[in-house]
């Protein structure tokens, strides 16, 4: 996947030409620093690593400020490797990538860390309807998952069971998000829909 | 709001027609309509009964009756499909969101007007 590191801004929607409400959200995606470029001699496939959004050198770990140091660059708060650029280009390093990768009408997909949920019951978590009534001398059962399996047969439960646990805090990608205003100069994008994670936290825009 | 948002909105969606009225003001909203090729305007009048949310993606409520039925019809106040609000009269309510208007019909239902004094 090519692609860029952004900045979820938030929601809004604009009207388009046929006078439709649409729905979109503004990503904040900058100028991405490229800090490494990976090579099929050296690293056996191609690649480019970008950085998004800056920190401070006493924020970062020497490890990476060395790292950074290498291609002349801020430290970055956000570094991923995205593998589909045009491996034919001759990239630089410390040189860097910005909106004019994706085009208003194409689809992308868009990665983020979905807002965690803490740890939730099976009614919230997969969307189980729970057990009985509540009146009648039903006692506690309200919120139950249920029966999660047979008795002596098979004698274990099945692995992947719906049950409580954490929930959001998780990679999701959506995909095929139409985009649908590029603003260059203030280098927002907009994209049709809502996108995972919450306002300010970083996303991958794929394409 | 996040600054970037409202710029936005004022760039790609700014609000064009008159937006000074409030609920309990009777207004005449021309709606464009386009059939196929053609356009035609559509003229909703009514009592305006509340005005939702802000910034360019408010909406507001116009509900008059027809026939003696009552229709209400949801307008985004940006939208490029409004071509005119017009404000016939400006009524006096005691509150923002006068829903209290769907249970009246007949005489209780009128809105007072509000009656603007020259300064000497």
């Amino acid at each position: 996947m090519s692609g860029l590191i952004g900045k979820k801004v938030g929601m809004t929607s604009i009207f388009n030409e046929d006078g439709k409400n649409i729905p979109c959200t503004i990503i904040e995606a900058g100028a991405n620093v490229i800090t490494q470029v990976k090579t099929e001699e050296k690293d056996g496939y191609f690649a480019l690593q970008l950085g998004y959004g800056d920190k401070k050198e006493k924020n970062t770990t020497k490890p990476l400020v060395g790292h950074f140091k290498k291609a002349g660059v801020t430290p970055k708060r956000r570094v991923v490797e995205f593998r589909d650029f045009d491996s034919t280009q001759d990239y630089k390093v410390g040189s860097s990538i910005d909106l004019s990768l994706f085009e208003e009408g194409e689809f992308v997909d868009v990665v983020g860390t979905s807002k965690g949920k803490g740890f939730q019951g099976v009614v919230k978590r997969h969307g189980f309807a729970g057990v009985g009534q509540a009146t009648h001398g039903q006692h506690n059962r309200l919120r139950a998952p249920g029966s999660i399996g047979a008795a002596s047969y098979p004698a274990r439960v099945f692995k992947g069971m719906k049950m409580a646990g954490q929930m959001g805090n998780e990679r999701v990608k959506v995909q095929n998000l139409r985009v649908i205003k590029i603003i260059a100069d203030k280098d927002l994008i907009l994209v049709k829909g809502a996108i995972p994670g919450a306002t300010g936290s970083y996303v991958l825009i794929e394409k | 709001m996040n600054p970037i948002i409202k710029e936005i909105q004022s760039e790609l969606s700014p609000i064009t027609a008159n937006a000074d009225f409030k609920s309990g003001d009777t207004v005449a909203v021309s709606y464009r309509i386009k059939e196929g090729e053609k356009e035609r305007i559509q003229i909703f009048q009514g009592v305006v009964i509340q005005r939702n949310g802000s910034g360019s993606s408010e909406t507001f409520t116009v509900r008059k009756m027809s026939n003696g039925i009552g229709v209400e019809r949801i307008f985004p106040i940006a939208s490029p499909m409004i071509a005119e609000i017009k404000v016939n009269k400006r009524g006096v309510v005691r509150r923002a969101k006068i829903y209290y208007q769907r249970n009246l019909t007949g005489k209780a239902a009128r809105i007072k007007e509000k009656v603007f004094v020259k300064k000497k």
